[in-house]
């Protein structure tokens, strides 16, 4: 009779851990679908979700993700998310590719889909949503040196290797935002390959062969945080502004040292903000995706929808000594 | 002469009755575990019961089951294989690159089946033919053959299967039933025979009990525990093909850490991990089990996190259970 009675137990323990209350339904569900929980960055997003959905009203933030940042536990959680009906899926993806099958599913079903951070491959998503772009990064990266220099000097970037697509895209359209800039001088390119002691290194070369060397534009996080130490070392701290594309958790203690006064990365809390936004105007048919369509995201401004369905936010997010410590804890 | 009294002994032909020995069965303990997670799922979501739910949540374990299938064979015997989630990633990798050179759905598969069983060849070769113990022999090819598909890919992809692939992993046979779920089930039934209705099988718990044993019994141990490699390899390969077609596309990281979820559900089938005991009837329950408790918590929206640990009580709970009941029942007795 134990048996009978154990089973009994456990099917009353199985079911107790079942019942969670079912909250009372909101009129538009969105789906914030990330890489894995557990992670700063999305949790970040995630806190800027719900505030466009606090501004939207009668919005639901559903923040979920798989434990594993595999392709395949993101699929059981499409399932999952197609099962309930939600109105929109928002999808930081594992892969471009191999979640396509399951989101046009979800598609199919009448659920509005669009990726952000991390793509899908178009026939995957109605739209995608990029932190920035190529133009506004190369910008960004001069004004961040320039809105220190105001009587102009010259500046130096330095890069990852001579092959990173990206740096090479970046410093292509730095160089065409230059004469915008008066008196900004781009004196030399040095490659530290991604490799901290080699970046240190170039840096190093910089300060030598340019005694007037006002700044040093490192557009990746392992060449800025070198290029700081280096000016650092050198007792330059003052002279020398470091600046560039970086993690604030590596750049914090650059920053309250001196050695950089200010340097640009996405901010997760505004793309989380404007994910939910662009999932909420396409679900309700307030706006669509085609090429040229223009949404409305909040405080955060609008965005064009570009080739192939993408999208830019806005320009890299600044970071100096009056944000960089609450940022710095998030990623 | 002295007086020798006996008691009087009675000894019984069956010790219980067939019926009342399948109502004490695993196999009766995961069915009423799974009824309950059923009725449980209801409940609590309002989304639970929708045939399309409920056929959307089969694709989330029917290719790990279908593994699960041969798995069972190979730890009743006394051996595992740790490698079958990187015989996946191979296979997928294999039937990628064949794509480059444009060939046609019916060899995909083909190559897909192929590879697995020459992986699995090679893992009952150093098993059966070295003497090597399995456990180490697998957790070895687990590297190395996804080591291989990392070389073949990097940090690439391969896409654009052609569209009658698809139907292997997203295809349905009539209405919601979809054709990963029949082939589950046929191969069910398939290995049930085998293991169960079959001097094959009876050879595979004998060797499982006692391999010397066995061996003195004629049973040809080595021959046996190669196919069995085999048929793991096989399996693989079939799940390669339905996980590739759903995914519709290769990455060196697919299937990864599967092994670990095939052998709970083998291990939740009541198969024992010390071999020798199981069935496959108590597996295919094991992974309905586990398809309905993380479908039904991911409907409720419950973290991955929690999810595990929940799985994780529940294989400690459920394995623990008789254990208790017999030392309860032997305590009371007493």
């Amino acid at each position: 009779m134990s048996l009978v009675k154990s089973l009994i137990a456990t099917t009353a323990l199985t079911a107790a851990m079942f019942s969670f209350a079912a909250p009372a339904q909101a009129q538009t569900r969105i789906a914030l679908l990330v890489k894995s929980l557990g992670n700063g960055f999305f949790e970040a997003a995630a806190r800027g979700a719900e505030e466009a959905a606090a501004e939207l009203g009668d919005v639901e933030i559903i923040y979920t993700g798989p434990t594993e940042p595999t392709a395949e536990a993101q699929i059981e959680v499409i399932n999952a998310l197609i099962a309930q009906q939600v109105d929109a899926i928002a999808i930081s993806a594992n892969d471009p590719d191999a979640v396509v099958p399951a989101l046009q599913r979800a598609m199919d079903r009448g659920i509005t889909v669009i990726s952000w951070d991390s793509g899908v491959a178009p026939e995957g998503r109605a739209m995608h949503l990029n932190p920035s772009s190529n133009e506004l990064i190369g910008n960004t990266i001069i004004r961040l040196a320039a809105d220190h220099l105001p009587e102009g000097g010259e500046v130096a970037i330095l890069s990852a290797t001579a092959t990173a697509t990206n740096q090479n895209i970046w410093i292509e359209e730095a160089r065409k935002v230059l004469p915008e800039y008066e008196g900004i001088d781009l004196v030399a390119v040095v490659y530290g390959d991604d490799l901290s002691d080699k970046s240190y290194r170039e840096a190093q070369g910089l300060m030598q062969t340019y005694p007037n060397l006002d700044a040093i534009i490192a557009p990746t996080t392992v060449g800025i945080v070198a290029a700081a130490q280096a000016v650092t070392d050198a007792g330059k701290i003052g002279e020398i502004n470091v600046t560039g594309l970086a993690l604030p958790s590596e750049m914090a203690g650059h920053i309250h040292s001196g050695a950089s006064q200010s340097f640009a990365i996405w901010n997760p809390i505004d793309l989380g903000y404007s994910a939910a936004y662009i999932a909420h105007a396409l679900a309700t048919g307030e706006a669509t995706a085609n090429e040229g369509d223009i949404i409305g995201i909040g405080r955060v401004g609008e965005v064009m929808i570009g080739e192939n369905g993408e999208a830019a936010m806005s320009d890299p997010f600044t970071y100096d000594a009056s944000n960089v410590d609450e940022f710095a804890e998030i990623f | 002469m002295s007086a020798v009294s006996h008691s009087p002994r009675n000894i019984p032909d069956r010790l219980e009755s067939p019926f009342k020995s399948a109502l004490k069965s695993w196999e009766m303990l995961l069915i009423i575990v799974a009824i309950a997670i059923f009725v449980a799922n209801s409940f609590a979501s309002p989304y639970f019961l929708n045939p399309w739910s409920l056929s959307d949540a089969t694709f989330n374990f029917t290719e790990k089951a279908i593994i699960a299938l041969a798995m069972a064979m190979v730890i009743i015997s006394g051996e595992i294989d740790l490698s079958v989630a990187s015989i996946i990633a191979l296979a997928s990798t294999a039937m990628g690159f064949a794509l480059q050179f444009g060939v046609d759905t019916p060899t995909l598969v083909a190559i897909g089946l192929l590879v697995g069983v020459a992986c699995g060849a090679f893992n009952g070769m150093l098993v059966s033919g070295l003497g090597l113990p399995s456990i180490v022999v697998t957790i070895g090819t687990m590297s190395l053959f996804r080591g291989i598909a990392y070389i073949v890919l990097g940090d690439q992809a391969f896409r654009g299967y052609p569209s009658d692939f698809a139907f292997f992993g997203q295809g349905y046979v009539w209405w919601v039933i979809s054709f990963e779920l029949v082939l589950f089930l046929a191969l069910a039934v398939v290995f049930y025979i085998i293991l169960h209705r079959t001097s094959f099988g009876r050879s595979v718990f004998a060797i499982g009990n006692n391999p010397v044993a066995a061996q003195f019994s004629g049973i040809r141990v080595r021959r046996i525990k190669f196919i069995l490699f085999i048929l793991t390899g096989l399996m693989s390969g079939v799940a390669a093909v339905l996980l590739t077609s759903r995914l519709g596309s290769t990455r060196p990281s697919i299937a990864f850490a599967w092994e670990l979820e095939v052998v709970t559900m083998v291990v939740l089938g009541g198969v024992s991990i010390l071999g020798g005991a199981g069935s496959i009837f108590g597996v295919v329950i094991a992974a309905f089990i586990m398809g309905l408790v993380t479908f039904g918590l991911g409907l409720l929206n419950v973290p991955g996190i929690v999810m595990s640990i929940f799985i994780g009580l529940m294989l400690i709970s459920v394995i623990g259970l008789p254990v208790v009941i017999r030392r309860v029942r032997a305590r009371m007795a007493a």
